[in-house]
């Protein structure tokens, strides 16, 4: 069905990663990446294992979470490996067939690679699994506020990612409750050539759109009546707001980084 | 006392559709043809009217989401018209839609109930406070944390009261708040605006389409086509089961039981609304016959 | 005769993981031809989740659906000819309003069936008429229909298909007391007609009194009873244990029959109840 979909998979949790300020949580996994993709040694995914293994446990999320996370990715981690495996060559050659060449540097390469992406999501994937939708929105918009100097409406972009976040659920609910009527015509909806499916889909999406325009009518006069007048003169509920161990952790990712960086102009 | 809403002859006709070239603009027929109504601080007032009756338009003349052609409406002596008056208006008169998904705005609860004092740019520490009040008053504090999906159509109504009381306003106008819902999820929001009312004195103004919520109200007013035709207590109301049928409308079962006695000539009590009445008189009567 | 038919149907949502859930906990129960039931329940007690068995939207997680003695999971190429024989209206249905014009809505399940044209015309017709939905409505966009009209034509789209068993999901929800009167008039004229099974879900026990032969009643997933209407009602204090009403009228007139009073069983609808009080006066009165 299409509400297993988990959207935004907000994992809720009293950690020490999920009491972070979520701005700082946005600026390390930034570093993070840096600190993944700063070289091509082993070292690179040492520090990188070391930093996930550590933020995992820090997170108390379970593992089973990360695999959910790592699982839609399958096929890309498959395709990486195939391809990395085919055409990278060089001269110790294990095994062949025909112009089909595995060598130990395809080996290697699609290796290396494979683990670079899995440290790669299951390291981000914490910072939405211990931050919830509407935090990393505030911190979205709390970063891009210096934005606002060049005109950039940024108050109008996070109150609309945090609205549509609110709607996705609703949405999706709506969409199955149509799917399900429209079935209850005889709308055939998973067989059928292409084209028909196509046409098969008119039935979902009209219904769909109109109810979410209405949805966004209401919405609106709902929020006008709550003396919505945009951003200015706004205050907020949650303020965010920097304690001693963003910092630490902060320093910490920087060490890291900086350790990746270094190793790798080291071992080069 | 004084008034909450003071309604002056209000006029008001929704705007036609665009006419095509060369075609005379048309004019729709008024919805308010003439609207005029006070309504008391700390009152519960139903107000009854078929689908197009004009019962939802005067709602939203209350809010200032629309003004009158002609007439006026004050909110606590403020004049709709005046646009420096729209966010005070707002402030006194809170609202409460029909669908709950459409008026909650954030993916949290509490940042939902947050959402109307954010707006009036309230200090942080006085919106957790106000938030948690609010929260509590209408039984919804353990939830504070859920997402709104999460939540049943009586829960999510709930909240969106909630929204309202952050506020602190005068006045709650709720255009039928539970229309949408189950009769479990009704009776938790009657409940809770009953309360509201008894308890901090906030006037409620209650639109609806069921007669058993008109029932517990202190006045009940139906518009028909643009008009107040009746206004009076419930049980004066409910009375006129003729005229109340001829304007497309219900009375509760033993107010209509007892109207039909009566017409067959018995002489039974008037303004009958309740199971508890009827008996009474059912069991006076039956015995009186005896 | 029997039309459909469950045995031992049960239901779980999420089976295997810790939001498991029995929505539908063995149910075995038999609908005849040529019925108008009412189906009650609490929101959760499984009156939904089991009407979305019945038309094959959902499929059992044990035990079977038998339409007509057959099984319809048995073949899946049949379910498209379950789902026209098995009509399901859902709440709201007016959401589900895409075609251009009320007519092609209302033409869209007929012609998924694959009938004629002149066929698909004829039943438009028909099904716009049990609704009251007039010839010039029909060339309009449904969009520009007001909202009870909007529900009519919705409904109008499914029993266009001509189903032996119709399923209502609540189709007065947010109507005025008007419109629900006549949608119900409507309902009950055409399941006389068409001499087809309605089942029509609702929280109102005064509608399902006035207007039901049969009674389905769910609780907390299980069938509490399905037995002539006014069979049920005699169970009123059991219905107020489930934290379901029973109509104004039935639990007034069951006070006056507990207090000795000499009233005939089975009063829930005014009229019933007037005509037996004005009997009794008249009686005494002589």
């Amino acid at each position: 069905m299409l509400k297993d979909i988990t959207l935004g998979q907000y994992f809720p949790g009293n950690s020490v990663i999920h009491r972070m300020d979520p701005r700082f949580k946005i600026i390390c996994t930034v570093l993070f990446i840096v600190m993944l993709f700063a070289g091509n040694s082993l070292w690179t995914l040492v520090i990188g294992a070391v930093f996930v293994v550590m933020a995992q446990l820090l997170s108390r999320i379970p593992l089973k979470m990360s695999w959910k996370s790592l699982k839609p990715i399958l096929p890309i981690l498959v395709f990486t490996a195939v391809l990395n495996l085919l055409f990278i060559a060089d001269d110790n050659i294990l095994w062949q067939w025909k112009f089909i060449k595995i060598t130990m540097g395809g080996v290697h390469t699609s290796v290396f690679m494979i683990v670079r992406i899995v440290l790669l999501i299951t390291g981000s994937s914490l910072l939405t699994y211990t931050t919830s939708p509407i935090l990393l929105t505030d911190a979205i918009e709390s970063l891009m506020n210096p934005l606002k100097k060049i005109k950039f409406p940024v108050h109008e972009m996070a109150m609309m990612m945090s609205i549509a976040l609110r709607f996705i659920p609703t949405l999706i609910e709506e969409t199955d409750k149509i799917m399900s009527a429209q079935k209850a015509r005889g709308a055939s909806l998973d067989s059928g050539k292409m084209m028909e499916r196509i046409r098969a889909l008119i039935p979902i999406l009209i219904p769909l759109f109109v109810s979410a325009f209405r949805r966004a009518e209401e919405l609106a006069t709902a929020m006008e009546c709550r003396c919505y007048r945009g951003g200015e003169g706004r205050t907020r509920l949650r303020q965010l707001r920097a304690a001693p161990r963003d910092y630490i952790a902060f320093v910490i990712c920087m060490l890291f980084t900086a350790a990746s960086v270094t190793v790798n102009i080291l071992f080069k | 006392m004084a008034d909450m809403i003071e309604a002056k002859h209000l006029i008001f006709r929704y705007p036609a559709d665009e006419p095509e070239d060369g075609k005379e603009a048309p004019v729709n027929e008024p919805i308010l043809k003439d609207v005029s109504l006070s309504i008391e601080k700390g009152s519960f007032t139903a107000i009854l009217g078929h689908n197009g009756s004009g019962k939802s338009t005067f709602a939203k003349h209350i809010n200032a989401i629309l003004l009158p052609e002609e007439g006026t409406m004050l909110v606590d002596g403020l004049d709709t018209k005046d646009e420096q008056n729209l966010f005070d208006i707002r402030q006194k008169a809170g609202m409460v839609f029909q669908n709950p998904d459409n008026q909650i705005v954030a993916t949290i609860v509490e940042e939902d109930v947050a959402f109307a004092p954010e707006n009036l740019g309230v200090e942080p520490q006085e919106i957790r406070r106000r938030v948690d009040e609010a929260l509590k008053t209408v039984g919804m504090y353990e939830y504070r944390k859920h997402a709104p999906s999460q939540l049943s159509g009586g829960q999510k109504q709930r909240v969106a009261i909630a929204g309202v009381i952050a506020m602190q306003p005068d006045c709650i106008v709720l255009d039928e708040p539970t229309a949408m819902l189950d009769p479990q999820g009704r009776q938790e929001v009657l409940e809770t605006i009953h309360r509201l009312n008894h308890e901090q004195g906030i006037t409620i103004v209650l639109i609806t389409h069921y007669m058993e919520e008109a029932a517990e109200a202190d006045r009940v007013v139906v518009i028909d086509s643009g008009r107040v035709v009746l206004d009076d207590t419930p049980a004066k109301v409910f009375s006129q089961v003729d005229r109340m049928k001829s304007l497309g409308l219900d009375v509760p079962q033993v107010t209509e039981l007892m109207w039909e006695l009566r017409q067959a000539g018995y002489a039974v009590p008037d303004g009958i609304i309740t199971e508890g009445e009827c008996l009474t008189a059912l069991e006076q009567l039956l015995l009186r016959s005896e | 005769m029997a039309l459909l038919q469950t045995e031992g149907l049960t239901y779980t949502y999420s089976a295997g993981t810790p939001f498991e859930k029995t929505a539908v906990d063995h149910v075995t129960l038999t609908i005849e031809e040529n019925t108008m039931c009412g189906v009650i329940g609490h929101t959760g007690s499984g009156k939904s989740t089991l009407m979305q068995h019945f038309n094959g939207l959902l499929k059992p997680t044990e035990g079977k659906v038998l339409l007509d003695g057959q099984n319809i999971w048995a073949d899946k190429a049949r379910m498209r000819d379950v789902r026209f024989q098995v009509g399901l209206v859902f709440q709201y249905p007016e959401y589900q309003l895409f075609e251009e014009t009320v007519y092609k809505d209302i033409a869209f399940g007929p012609r998924n069936m694959g009938l004629s044209d002149d066929e698909i015309k004829h039943r438009v017709l028909a099904s716009a008429d049990a609704l009251g939905l007039s010839r010039d409505m029909l060339k309009r966009s449904p969009f520009a229909l007001s909202g009870g009209q909007k529900r009519r034509a919705a409904i109008a789209g499914v029993i266009a298909m001509r189903p032996r068993l119709l399923i209502l999901d609540e189709p007065c929800a947010g109507l005025d007391p008007k419109g629900r009167a006549l949608m119900l008039r409507q309902i009950r004229d055409y399941q006389r007609n068409s001499k087809s099974t309605v089942l029509l879900v609702s929280h109102s026990m005064e509608d399902v009194a006035e207007f039901t032969e049969k009674l389905l009643v769910m609780s907390k997933s299980k069938l509490f009873c399905f037995d002539d209407t006014p069979k049920v009602f005699r169970r009123a204090e059991e219905l107020s244990a489930l934290g379901l009403r029973v109509p104004q009228i039935a639990s007034v007139m069951g006070e006056l029959r507990k207090r000795g009073i000499d009233l005939p069983q089975d009063l829930y609808t005014v009229e019933a109840a007037r005509d037996a009080l004005l009997g009794l006066l008249r009686k005494e009165a002589v």
